[in-house]
């Protein structure tokens, strides 16, 4: 860990500002006047108006701690956690039956979750969310790691180990893909790292390769189609986010190639849990969770049988794909086989 | 009686929150909504059984008013066999925060409202112990991360926490938070976390003319470019 307070006494401005851009944001979020960037932040400090520093509540003393503990936040926000492994501890069902379960999950594995409409399927991605500890209505537990973690831990961890994505998430934001991925970027990366760049090409490109229309970096994220938008948050899930757990709930209607985006993210060595009613993603998974009455009823390894069947569903679902590509063109369907 | 400070901008999910909360607190919770001029939240206090007390700052300082009026809330809770007393203040101005310390203070922000939003709010986030973003389910993930990059940002230490006003996900998460409130009998002698304007003027007292002749009293004027 960097002694921020040191380093923040023995450099110029000029050189702090140099290792740590995002200092710069610091001295923008108290509305500092302009300082002398040769000098270090104490002696500059000392040139700034009295009045100034009183209007907005601060004096020159708490300034460079302030500063040292912004950093030291900033800095731990970049690096995120490794997870070797999680593990599902069964609770009980929605009539109080117990699930006698242990499921251990490793990076760069996808597990489906099936089930019938209401019978548990988000719920069981809301624990895995909230690194449930037998305290939601499943009791069930999750492990990080094979330990438990502790109520600290589960706060600090909030929002820093799982993804998640959604068939009801949107983009807000009114930047341009490039500036939101940039942007991205920048909010992990706090010191200078030539790597952003083609980090976001990469993912850029591959959102692309996803999506079934091609949209320029130039677009505004808010124009894009269900199907770009969709493709873009999955790149920048498997290139840009920490997290390493990514939990998808229902994606399946959404205009991206779904194979090749679970794909992408268990490549990225994550552990992606998909609940789904799609049978692609079912059994492109390696293993599925079938959910009954709110309980883990049964995990299935997907055999090398249901792999070959797959190969056949995937056969059925790009004759689906082409017609309705064909439709879209205005072309017409009168022989099946040459599609 | 534990107590805390709950404060957002308008339309945040300050009420949604607190009910939330309440829901997964399941103890006597008792509400002083401190607002302007008008409020609509007794309404759904009311129906959801919390017993609630409105106090309007009318043509006072909003931020003045609460801390005339904080301590009074504190003693209503205490007679009325309250366990967890929440202050909910929306008429405070961005200038000013109604969090207090050794008083659980949470800042309530909406995952919509810009990813620079929590860097702009000032001391009613600044000085927040606890920030919980709504409606970040229905943003995309890198938004709600670059959200909680800018909550980090603007409060280093505090503690982010992503609550769902309408299902509820996230509040007992929250509900944990505020388990380990410390216990109060009494505000007298604790102090604000955050100073509120020093202004006296003309304006403060009612007047709505325009003017120099109208100008008495403490002020400052800003200095134009020629
Ligand atoms: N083990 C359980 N004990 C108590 N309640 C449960 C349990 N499992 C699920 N529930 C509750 O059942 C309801 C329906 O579950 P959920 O929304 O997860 O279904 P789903 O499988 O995702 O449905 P859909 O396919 O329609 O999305 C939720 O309110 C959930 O909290
Ligand atoms: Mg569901």
């Amino acid at each position: 860990m960097i002694d921020f307070g040191n380093l923040i006494a023995a450099q110029p401005l000029s050189a702090l500002l140099a290792d740590y851009p995002v200092v710069r944001d610091f001295f923008l979020n108290l509305n500092l006047p302009p300082l002398n960037e040769a000098k270090s932040l104490a002696d500059a400090l000392l040139e700034a108006d009295d009045d100034w520093l009183l209007e907005f509540g601060l004096t020159r003393e708490e300034i460079p701690s302030q500063l040292a503990a912004f950093l030291t936040t900033m800095t731990a926000a970049e690096s995120g956690r490794a997870v070797t492994s999680l593990t599902i501890i069964g609770g009980r069902d929605k009539s109080g039956g117990a699930e006698n379960i242990e499921l251990h999950i490793e990076p760069g594995t996808v597990v489906s979750i099936v089930g019938p409409t209401g019978s548990g399927k988000s719920r069981l991605l809301g624990d895995i969310e909230c690194l449930a500890q037998g305290d939601t209505p499943t009791a069930r537990r999750i492990l990080i790691d094979g330990a438990e973690v502790t109520e600290d831990d589960r706060f600090n961890l909030e929002g820093k180990i799982v993804a998640q994505l959604s068939q009801n998430m949107n983009f807000v934001m009114d930047l341009t893909v490039a500036e939101f991925l940039e942007m991205h970027a920048r909010s992990r990366a706090v010191g200078v790292s030539g790597d952003a760049d083609a980090l976001i090409k990469t993912c850029f490109e591959c959102a692309n390769s996803l999506a079934g229309e091609k949209f320029t970096p130039e677009t505004k994220v808010t124009q894009l189609s269900g199907g770009q938008s969709r493709a873009l948050m999955i790149a920048d899930c498997a290139y840009i986010s920490q997290s390493a757990i990514v939990l998808i709930d229902e994606i399946e209607n959404a205009g991206v190639d779904r194979r090749e985006a679970i794909a992408l993210l268990a490549q990225s060595e994550k552990i992606v849990l998909i609940s789904t009613h799609d049978p692609l993603l079912a059994l492109g998974a390696d293993k599925r969770i079938v959910i009954k009455n709110g309980g883990i009823s049964a995990i299935i390894d997907t055999s090398a049988e249901e792999k070959a069947s797959l190969v056949e569903l995937e056969k059925i679902d790009r004759l689906l794909y082409n017609t309705r590509k064909t439709l879209r063109a205005g072309g017409q369907i009168n022989d099946l086989g040459t599609l | 009686m534990k107590m805390i400070t709950v404060a957002g901008p308008p339309s945040s999910g300050k009420t949604s929150v607190i009910l939330r909360l309440a829901e997964s607190l399941k103890l006597n919770i008792g509400v002083v909504k401190f607002d302007c001029l008008t409020s609509f939240d007794k309404a759904r206090y009311k129906a959801a059984g919390i017993p609630v007390q409105i106090g309007l700052s009318g043509k006072f300082c909003p931020d003045h008013f609460f801390v005339n009026n904080v301590e009074g809330g504190v003693s209503w809770g205490l007679r009325n066999g309250i366990d967890v007393l929440i202050t909910e203040s929306a008429g405070l101005c961005n200038r000013c925060s109604p969090h207090i310390t050794g008083i659980t203070s949470v800042c309530v922000v909406d995952a919509l409202s810009g990813v620079h939003t929590p860097r702009k709010i000032g001391p009613m986030l600044k000085f927040a112990d606890i920030v919980v973003v709504t409606k970040g389910d229905i943003v995309s993930q890198a938004e709600r991360e670059v959200f909680a990059w800018s909550v980090k940002q603007a409060n280093g230490s505090a503690q982010v926490l992503s609550v769902n006003g309408i299902t509820g996900q996230g509040a007992f998460m929250l509900s944990k938070k505020v388990l380990e409130a410390r216990e109060i009998t009494s505000l007298t002698d604790s102090r604000l976390r955050f100073t509120t304007p020093a202004a006296a003027c003309a304006y403060c007292t009612g007047e709505t003319r325009i003017g120099e002749n109208y100008q008495m009293g403490m002020m400052r004027k800003m200095e134009y470019e020629i």
